[in-house]
């Protein structure tokens, strides 16, 4: 056997795990649930090609209302986080220096080691009738009767922005961290107000801080579950919901998979359009968070 | 822009409050004595740690085979997950530093992919997946192949799916700083390339391994939405903890999230020791 041989066979046994890995937990699976999702039931047990599934996600209003929802509340969850999260990254990249610099990020990132199931029901302990808000507001006088703050929108919007925060500070801080203050400085001596600077000096250099943020963000608040079903509770709708539901509930799996594609597609489509805007490569923009 | 005004300063401290605030009511709640997870402050107790159940008639997490269960599933589930995670995102990482092979930046790119799938869409693709595979198999073989069915070798293939990209990635960072130089000089003094390998290479490679496995299996107990899908009739501490948060918990549950808390807190710290190490 020459070197040549042998080294190409030590190439195709390192390449075996990613291969199989790839193949075997990522390529395959998505081809099944792709064919699947074009799969009709015609006779019990009997199943042919058809569109049927996504007819039905477009003539069934729930189903598409609940897509359409999702939609639009991941973006403005998303658009929240980032007014919310840009004066803290601001001041962690910009303001606090040494010490309370990595002590700041430090206590952003803790509370995002712990489960997300253990962050909702510190909210669900918070704001239900018998919570701790509630008690707090009678406690004062605020209110005579307990209040339910649990189980609307509002409470699904606070919960998915708060699981989002971090990974929109992070990116943003480090895309801050590498802007030259004497070009803010010479926005300020060339006239400019604080507003002017800011939108014409500091947000562009974030911008694919900015980016990256926005994408992770979307992705993580489209595809969560746990936070619109508990928070939300019957008023949740989140469409992982509708996939787990014709999944494990009516085990109508073709139907599930067409939902399941129609997910990856808007995740998908999201994280493209907003790479594509900004000329930006998923590589670089994951290595930002 | 560096003198912040106080509107600022309030803003962040109020951002901290708002961060903390739910995990300290979790954590101040495993406490109160009594059976519901809610104020009024009742006076303080272990009796959600370590009770036997003779004072609110359900026993504390330490004594309650429902919590202790759980918490053995995501253990069965975390460490063949870490374990694969690090061998498997070892060589990987090989791959991308060290090999040369058309197709290389398509394989990069592939190996991303699963960090913008949905933890859901992975999980039913790989539910439906395999119960194909395992439906063609049974018929073909005659027995019954209860692994490729919802189970914990199903979650733990789930969850690799995509921790294997994050492993792969901390790895791969790695090893780019190694100076090869170090190699050569070890090979010219004559030692094999198991030898290399073994004294030079992977020593250099151990933190970030370490980490990379610490990493690994934190995600996996944490994980819930992939788990959700691919989970059969052993709930690893997530899908229990979601359980009993649907149907109203005791203040079991609060002391189950502090000693989580606790345990993540361990292993960020020392991943956070690993990390200075490394640099």
């Amino acid at each position: 056997m020459t070197t040549k041989q042998a080294s190409r066979i030590a190439l195709y046994l390192l390449l075996a795990p990613a291969i199989l890995w790839l193949g075997l937990l990522i390529v395959l699976p998505h081809v099944e649930i792709l064919v699947l999702s074009f799969s009709e039931r015609v006779a019990p047990r009997v199943y042919a090609f058809g569109v049927g599934n996504y007819l039905e996600f477009f003539t069934e209003p729930l189903y598409w209302r609940t897509f359409a929802r999702t939609a639009l509340m991941s973006i403005a969850v998303t658009a929240l986080t980032l007014v919310l999260a840009f004066p803290i990254a601001l001041y962690i990249a910009r303001v606090a220096q040494r010490r309370l610099k990595a002590m700041l990020l430090l206590l952003c990132l803790l509370p995002f080691w712990v489960s997300e199931l253990v962050r909702t029901l510190g909210w669900m302990m918070l704001l239900r009738e018998t919570g701790v808000i509630s008690y707090m507001l009678r406690t004062v006088g605020l209110a005579d009767q307990p209040v339910e703050l649990l189980y609307n929108d509002g409470a699904v919007i606070l919960g998915l922005v708060y699981g989002g925060l971090l990974f929109m500070i992070v990116p943003l801080a480090n895309a801050l961290e590498s802007l030259d203050p004497s070009v803010v400085e010479a926005g300020f001596d060339l006239g400019g107000s604080r507003w002017t600077v800011l939108r014409r000096i500091v947000i562009p250099h974030a911008m694919p801080g900015i980016v990256a943020g926005c994408i992770i963000v979307f992705m993580l608040t489209v595809g969560n579950f746990a936070t619109p079903v508990l928070l939300g509770g019957k008023n949740g709708l989140w469409f992982t919901e509708q996939i787990y539901a014709q999944f494990i509930t009516r085990f109508n799996w073709p139907q599930g998979a067409a939902f399941g594609m129609l997910l990856l597609l808007l995740s998908s489509a999201i994280v493209w359009l907003g790479l594509r805007l900004t000329g930006q490569s998923l590589g670089s923009t994951l290595k930002q968070a | 822009m560096n003198r912040p005004s106080i509107v600022w300063k309030l803003y962040i401290a109020a951002f901290y409050i708002f961060l903390f605030a739910p995990l300290l009511i979790v954590a101040i709640f495993a406490f109160n004595s009594s059976p519901f997870p809610s104020p009024p402050w009742r006076g303080f107790t272990l009796e959600w740690f370590t009770g036997s159940g003779a004072v609110f008639g359900k026993p504390g997490v330490l004594l309650d085979p429902i919590w202790l269960d759980s918490i053995g599933n995501s253990f069965k589930v975390a460490v063949p997950v870490a374990l694969l995670a690090v061998l498997l995102g070892t060589v990987n990482a090989w791959v991308l530093e060290r090999a040369e092979f058309r197709g290389k930046t398509v394989l990069a790119m592939m190996m991303l992919w699963p960090l913008v799938i949905p933890g859901v869409v992975l999980g039913i693709s790989i539910l439906a997946f395999f119960s194909r595979v395992a439906n063609g198999l049974e018929e073909w073989l005659q027995t019954d192949l209860d692994f490729l069915r919802p189970g914990l070798p199903l979650v733990i293939l789930g969850q690799l799916s995509f921790i294997l990209t994050i492993a792969t990635l901390i790895i791969a960072a790695r090893l780019r700083k190694f100076d090869r130089s170090l190699e050569e000089a070890a090979f010219d003094l004559g030692a094999s390339r198991a030898r290399v390998l073994r004294t030079i290479t992977l020593p250099f490679l151990s933190p970030a391994l370490i980490g990379a496995g610490l990493v690994a299996m934190l995600m996996s107990f944490e994980n819930f939405n992939t788990t959700l899908m691919l989970v059969g009739s052993e709930p690893p501490l997530p899908i229990t903890m979601y359980g009993q948060m649907r149907e109203g918990a005791t203040p079991a549950i609060n002391a189950v999230s502090l000693l989580l808390m606790l345990g993540v807190g361990g292993i960020a710290s020392i991943f956070a020791l690993t990390a200075k190490a490394e640099r």
